[in-house]
């Protein structure tokens, strides 16, 4: 599985907003290059990003072809009850990885 | 009259370079001052760094079994967070049994082939990238310490290198990056050429790069013929180029534009 750098606060407090900062490895090929002996280099992107906060969807991203390698993601979120927060890449070729990262509230 | 102007520019680039001497020490400074906030935070902080992709790539094959020995680097060298602290940092060193100077993807090949026995890896391989940031990493916030008393003809044919023209624009390292550091090259700023941050994960590659591929776009730059990778001649400019940045905290791995 690719691999992520996740940054997000281990404990919050309740009602507070927090951060989810998120790093994939992943090569973001455009579709729009080609080889030097002219042959297209096929698309090999991520297309879609979603976090999921005990089971509730709170954010959700498509990626595009311009999006540089190694994509970072960083989005904002309010800290409601303990828990687990699921990111979700999905993208070309079936490529899918999942990261899940727990967090304190009190 | 177009011969005389061509006289005066050829002299005053020839005294150009000659007034060139080496940065003063207290006046070095690594490119990562020349960036812009984002860019420093991006280089700070772990979780947003992409070369520390790599360096967990390196952890992970590190612990990896290779070759006809069936041993992994840590079977030898342990954890590398204790075995490898400082040792990038003396990097391009002196290897007696072989007599030439050699420099840190060089070695880990050398591991490979005498002590795991397998293939080397390709220079500019991700996994030899990886294994590369994950020593380096190491010696992160450690200050370079080159072994001049065994490198120094490896440091002198740097030298030499670094000061001599070539290429279709007739340049010499030494004119963008001691006589011009700091000035403007259209948009970029002359960096100072000290190779503080290698491997580093540059945002035009899209990927982490060592030290050689740097060295080979500023020779394409040039319209130079690049010297093909691990040649004696990129090892000299490393050694020369680490010796010039000595004392100087290593970054790796850094973030530069």
């Amino acid at each position: 599985m690719a691999r992520a750098l996740i940054n997000a606060p281990a404990r919050a407090r309740r009602g507070s907003v927090i951060e989810i900062k998120t790093l994939i490895s992943h090569i973001m090929e455009t579709g729009f290059r080609y080889t030097q002996t002219g042959q297209a280099v096929p698309r090999d992107i991520v297309t879609d990003f979603t976090a999921t906060y005990n089971g509730e969807e709170v954010f959700r991203a498509r990626l595009y072809p311009a999006i540089a390698a190694n994509p970072f993601i960083s989005f904002h979120t309010l800290a409601t009850e303990s828990g687990t927060i699921e990111l979700k890449w999905t993208g070309d070729n079936g490529f899918s990885a999942t990261e899940q990262v727990r967090i304190t509230v009190e | 009259m177009l011969r005389t102007a061509q006289l005066i520019v050829a002299v005053s680039l020839a005294v150009a370079l000659a007034a060139s001497e080496e940065i003063p020490l207290s006046e070095r400074h690594s490119s990562y001052q020349d960036m812009s906030a984002e860019t420093r935070a991006m280089q700070d902080h772990d979780a947003e760094n992409p070369g520390m992709l790599w360096v967990l790539d390196g952890e992970a094959l590190w612990q990896t079994k290779a070759g006809k020995a069936a041993i992994a680097c840590a079977g030898c060298h342990g954890d590398a967070e204790t075995s490898m602290k400082g040792v990038a940092a003396r990097y391009p060193a002196y290897d007696a049994r072989r007599g030439t100077a050699i420099d840190l993807a060089g070695r880990i090949n050398v591991c490979r082939t005498d002590h795991q026995q397998s293939p080397e890896l390709a220079r500019e391989s991700r996994d030899l990238l990886a294994l590369t940031a994950l020593v380096a990493r190491q010696s992160h916030g450690l200050p370079i310490d080159s072994d001049e008393a065994r490198l120094r003809p490896f440091i002198d044919a740097g030298r030499a290198i670094f000061t001599a023209r070539q290429g279709q624009l007739d340049l010499a390292c030494a004119h963008c990056h001691d006589a011009n550091r700091g000035k403007k090259l259209a948009g970029i700023t002359l960096s100072q050429g000290h190779p503080t941050g290698y491997p580093l994960y540059r945002l035009e590659w899209q990927t982490l790069g060592s030290l050689q591929r740097r060295l080979r776009n500023c020779l394409i730059g040039m319209r130079a013929e690049p010297y093909a990778y691990g040649a004696p001649e990129y090892i000299a400019l490393e050694a020369y180029l680490m010796w010039r940045a000595r004392g100087m905290p290593l970054e790796s791995p850094a973030v530069r534009p």
